[in-house]
């Protein structure tokens, strides 16, 4: 799951790439999980191994907490919206922190990125906290960013205070 | 002089009414939990591990079963050993790192080493040391008892226990069905999930073969595998009976929508999925003949082995145990088994379909474990209302796997143990 090397011209820059993530964050924030999803390209992946995990980690070998491709990401967005997800129902209140945004290079088609979260999820008298950081596969649709992958490593050694991965941290 | 019993029960069955209740102190109250850990997790075989997350000569891994810290390794000898992580000096844990390979253990403060049997090989200014010291005083400490059954590795504190093979009695049974799998034998697949979450340990025990709570708590499980194409009702629906195992062990059997990685397709995985299980059930049918290899390509269990390992072989194969931290409060391991010879496509589609369901990103564990956080939650009205109702299909003719039976049969059990009876 390692950034690859530049092919092409990159037009974009690190503050575009920032302001894209922080976009995103405020749509999590919100639970406009449609909208979310609709950053994705059709075909994209959603990753989070197991806490601790280094990036080479591999998810045909490895049994991760999600390995979505782009159906089960969807199906992941409309299981989350429904009342019979009942771990998120009532809703939980989510504020994701992003910060320490890199380019990480690459060309318009596919470039990659990362950046480090803080994720606290509050519900029922208790805020768990998720720490870690994204590792983004882009790329550029119109002038549009668009996330190709998305691979959320988390740097607890278990998730033994938080118990779960039902938000998209 | 005697002992004042508890005026309240744990548990009340009353056949002739086909009633069954559990006390829902035993959940939150303290002095329970401290019986528990004398009277079940010190007696009982408490799963450690299995021989393939430590194949190699020099393998080890670092593990807490049953409250204490071990080390699992594979010495040099071939056999498979459990040592209490502790040095013989003054206490500290010798093995800090959660697995790797070396030939020898060392613990920092002092300098003390120990190899791969636990004997104590080195250590600094040795000559300061009496001679009369007997050989074996320094070394690590074993575990009373290990012993495996087709790899998986059980350890016993109780030095008096009896044997792991007839502890386990005809849950084997079960187990054989899962590791016959494969002629190559199977392998824990790299990874393991470690999640706590805020519920006494026993109703997890329950939850993992509660067939009644299927359909409410997993209705959006459900919507997902008709979305990927599975027909509800599926093979076998009528399948579906709960066992009693022996010694408090217990399983449901089922038919079920889902595929199975062994070698039960659906439509999403497409002709690839549609061949290479039929290549594994011309296999089994070859090994076992067709009755045993049906079983093993369609059937579902969900297994709870006395007191906290659970065998689930559903839409792929759970391994999970979970033990107490406090009365509220319980920390789950859990791993996945696949075949040794599986392809890579196989392997893949293995652990995809381990996570559409399970585990802490699952689109069903999650919603389990919230319910069980909720069952805490609501026992602290238990003063007013004060009893679980485990009663469904007690009385009638003939159970079924979405009955309570199997919860029963571990609660007899836990009963049994925790009013002082031994194996």
């Amino acid at each position: 799951m390692n950034a690859q090397q530049a092919t092409g011209p990159l037009s974009v820059i690190r503050g575009d790439v920032e302001e894209f993530l922080f976009e995103e964050a405020a749509l999590l924030d919100a639970w406009r999980l449609d909208d979310w999803l609709g950053l994705f390209i059709e075909g994209a992946e959603y990753y989070v191994p197991p806490a601790g995990s280094d990036e080479d980690v591999d998810p045909d070998t490895t049994l991760f907490y999600v390995a979505d491709d782009y159906f089960r990401l969807t199906e992941r967005v409309k299981r989350l919206k429904k009342k019979t997800a009942h771990v998120e129902f009532p809703k939980s209140r989510c504020r994701h922190i992003v910060s320490n945004v890199r380019l990480l290079g690459g060309s318009d088609d596919q470039f990659d990125a990362t950046s480090n979260f803080v994720t606290f999820r509050s519900k029922g008298g208790r805020t768990e906290t998720y720490l870690g950081h994204h590792l983004y596969r882009l790329c550029l649709v119109g002038r549009d960013i668009r996330i190709s992958r998305k691979v959320s490593f988390l740097d607890t050694e278990t998730i033994n205070d938080q118990g779960k991965v039902s938000i998209i941290i | 002089m005697a002992v004042q019993m508890s005026v309240e029960p744990y548990v009340v069955e009353d056949s002739k009414r086909g009633l069954f209740r559990v006390n829902r102190r035993v959940f939150v109250d303290p002095e329970i939990l401290e019986r528990e850990r004398g009277l079940i997790f010190d007696k009982c075989w408490l799963y450690v591990g299995h021989e393939t997350e430590i194949p190699r000569k020099g393998d080890f891994l670092t593990r807490k079963v049953g409250g204490r810290e071990l080390i699992f390794v594979h010495a040099k000898d071939n056999v498979i050993r459990a040592f209490f992580n502790t040095c013989p000096h003054r206490g500290a844990m010798v093995c800090r790192e959660k697995q790797g390979n070396g030939k020898a253990f060392r613990c920092f403060y002092h300098g003390w080493t120990f190899n791969l049997d636990g004997q104590l090989v080195a250590r600094p200014e040795a000559e300061r040391y009496s001679q009369d010291i007997a050989a074996g005083t320094h070394d690590l400490v074993p575990v009373p008892r290990l012993e495996h059954y087709r790899g998986l590795y059980f350890v016993n504190y109780d030095s008096a226990a009896s044997d792991l093979n007839s502890y386990l009695a005809d849950a084997k049974e079960y187990i054989d069905l899962t590791m016959d799998q494969s002629e190559a034998g199977m392998e824990v697949v790299g990874g393991i999930q470690e999640y706590g979450f805020e519920a006494n340990w026993k109703l997890l025990a329950e939850n993992s073969f509660d067939g009644y709570h299927g359909m409410p708590t997993h209705a959006s499980y459900f919507d997902y595998v008709v979305a990927a194409g599975g027909q509800m009702g599926g093979i076998d629906a009528k399948l579906s009976e709960p066992r009693a195992l022996g010694n408090g062990h217990a399983v449901i059997e089922y038919g079920a929508p889902w595929g199975r990685p062994v070698a039960k397709p659906v439509p999403a995985w497409g002709e690839e999925g549609e061949e290479t299980t039929a290549a594994i059930r011309a296999t089994l049918e070859r090994r076992f003949g067709k009755e045993r290899a049906y079983r093993i390509a369609y059937h579902n269990f969900n297994m709870v082995i006395f007191p906290n390992l659970v065998i689930n072989n559903i839409m792929a194969i759970t391994l999970r145990t979970f033990f107490p931290e406090s009365s509220g409060k319980q920390h789950v391991k859990a791993w996945t088994l696949a075949p040794k010879d599986e392809t890579p496509a196989m392997r893949r589609l293995r652990l995809r379909n381990f996570l559409e369901f399970l585990g802490p990103g699952g689109f069903a564990t999650p919603d389990d474990c919230e319910a069980l956080r909720l069952c805490q939650q609501g026992y602290q009205n238990l003063a007013a209302a004060g009893w679980n109702d485990i009663s469904k299909g007690l009385g009638q003719e003939s159970q079924i796997s979405t009955d309570e039976e199997q919860m029963r049969i571990f609660w007899r059990e836990w009963d049994r143990r925790m009013s002082g009876g031994t194996e």
